[in-house]
């Protein structure tokens, strides 16, 4: 019994990474949006982007070279990033691109083509 | 509310890393110091943005792990203050800044009289025709990090690069700062 509990919660540690969360910004476009996530050190192989029941999961892994020398100062967190949205209905989930530059996650996210105005002409 | 979120106010805004349980030294709390200095943000939208970022700040600190919580200062009295990390080995000293999303050309890095600083600005993008901002949590501004090093370093062989939203600092020690061995004769 005693085992068993133990064995169960030693998973759940092994299980529960660490992350932390970092600043979003996001921007309504003009046919949709556009979200901005910091997060320096991260590599485009090292980004997670998944949308799961309306939930959109942003997840960068960073890939930090090891330094020579001893950390003096610290400030940094080493873990790594996770942020989630609950993503709109009127945006389209198929559409969504994403693109990384100097550690700066851009995504786009352009409105369903159901929910953009659109004029009916008279016949 | 729970009290515990003032705590985060209170705690000293570093911390010794390598040996957590020692007491800083002199030398120490002079560099840690330095580094700390600020340079008041003068902009008036900046303080409205502060504020506006009090949720933001106190949520995300719940969100850190519990002991690199305490690591950090809130920015939310200081203006945007990107992380920094100093390592030192046996001949140089690297500086290690955040800054996700900068043009290199709005990096300025200088070194005067044994203390390294580093600026830039981020500008305000101008919303354009159609275009609202929905939730604002990047800094845009200036920033401004000193760091006072603690032993001499050679400003010719001074170098950076800018990857991955990471500025790195490598300050070469002088040469009579150098670790020496001294041989018995």
């Amino acid at each position: 019994m005693n085992t068993l509990t133990r064995e169960t919660r030693e998973s759940d540690r092994a299980q529960a990474e660490q992350f932390i969360t970092p600043p979003a910004s996001v921007t309504e476009i003009a046919d949709g949006y556009m979200l901005e996530i910091e997060m320096p050190g991260v590599k485009k192989d090292g980004l997670e982007i998944s949308v799961e029941n309306n939930e959109l999961k942003i997840i960068g892994r960073r890939s930090l070279p090891a330094m020579e020398g001893t950390l003096i100062h610290c400030e940094s967190c080493p873990e790594n990033f996770r942020r989630m949205f609950e993503i709109d209905p009127s945006i389209d989930a198929e559409k969504i691109s994403a693109k990384i530059d100097q550690g700066l996650v851009t995504l786009t996210l352009p409105k369903a083509e159901h929910v953009k105005p659109r004029k009916i002409t008279v016949s | 509310m729970d009290p515990r979120p003032l705590l985060f106010w209170h705690e000293p805004s570093y911390r010794i890393i390598g040996d957590k349980s020692s007491i800083p030294t002199k030398e120490d709390l002079k560099i840690m110091n330095l580094i700390r200095y600020q340079a008041p943000n003068s902009t008036p939208y900046t303080a409205l943005d502060r504020w506006s970022n009090l949720r933001d700040e106190l949520n995300s600190f719940f969100d850190m792990p519990f002991w690199s919580g305490f690591n950090r200062t809130g920015q939310l009295f200081t203006g945007w203050s990107p992380a920094l990390d100093l390592y030192e080995s046996g001949d140089h000293f690297v500086a290690v800044i955040e800054l996700p999303g900068m043009r290199k050309d709005a990096i300025d890095i200088s070194l005067h009289d044994g203390t390294l600083t580093i600026s830039g600005e981020r500008k305000r993008e101008t919303a354009k025709n159609g275009e609202a901002a929905q939730r604002t949590e990047r800094y845009v501004g200036t920033f401004r990090r000193s760091i006072a090093l603690p032993t001499r370093v050679d400003p010719a062989k001074v170098a950076a690069t800018y990857q991955d939203g990471i500025l790195k600092v490598t300050l070469p020690k002088a040469e009579e700062a150098k670790p020496k061995q001294i041989q018995v004769r």
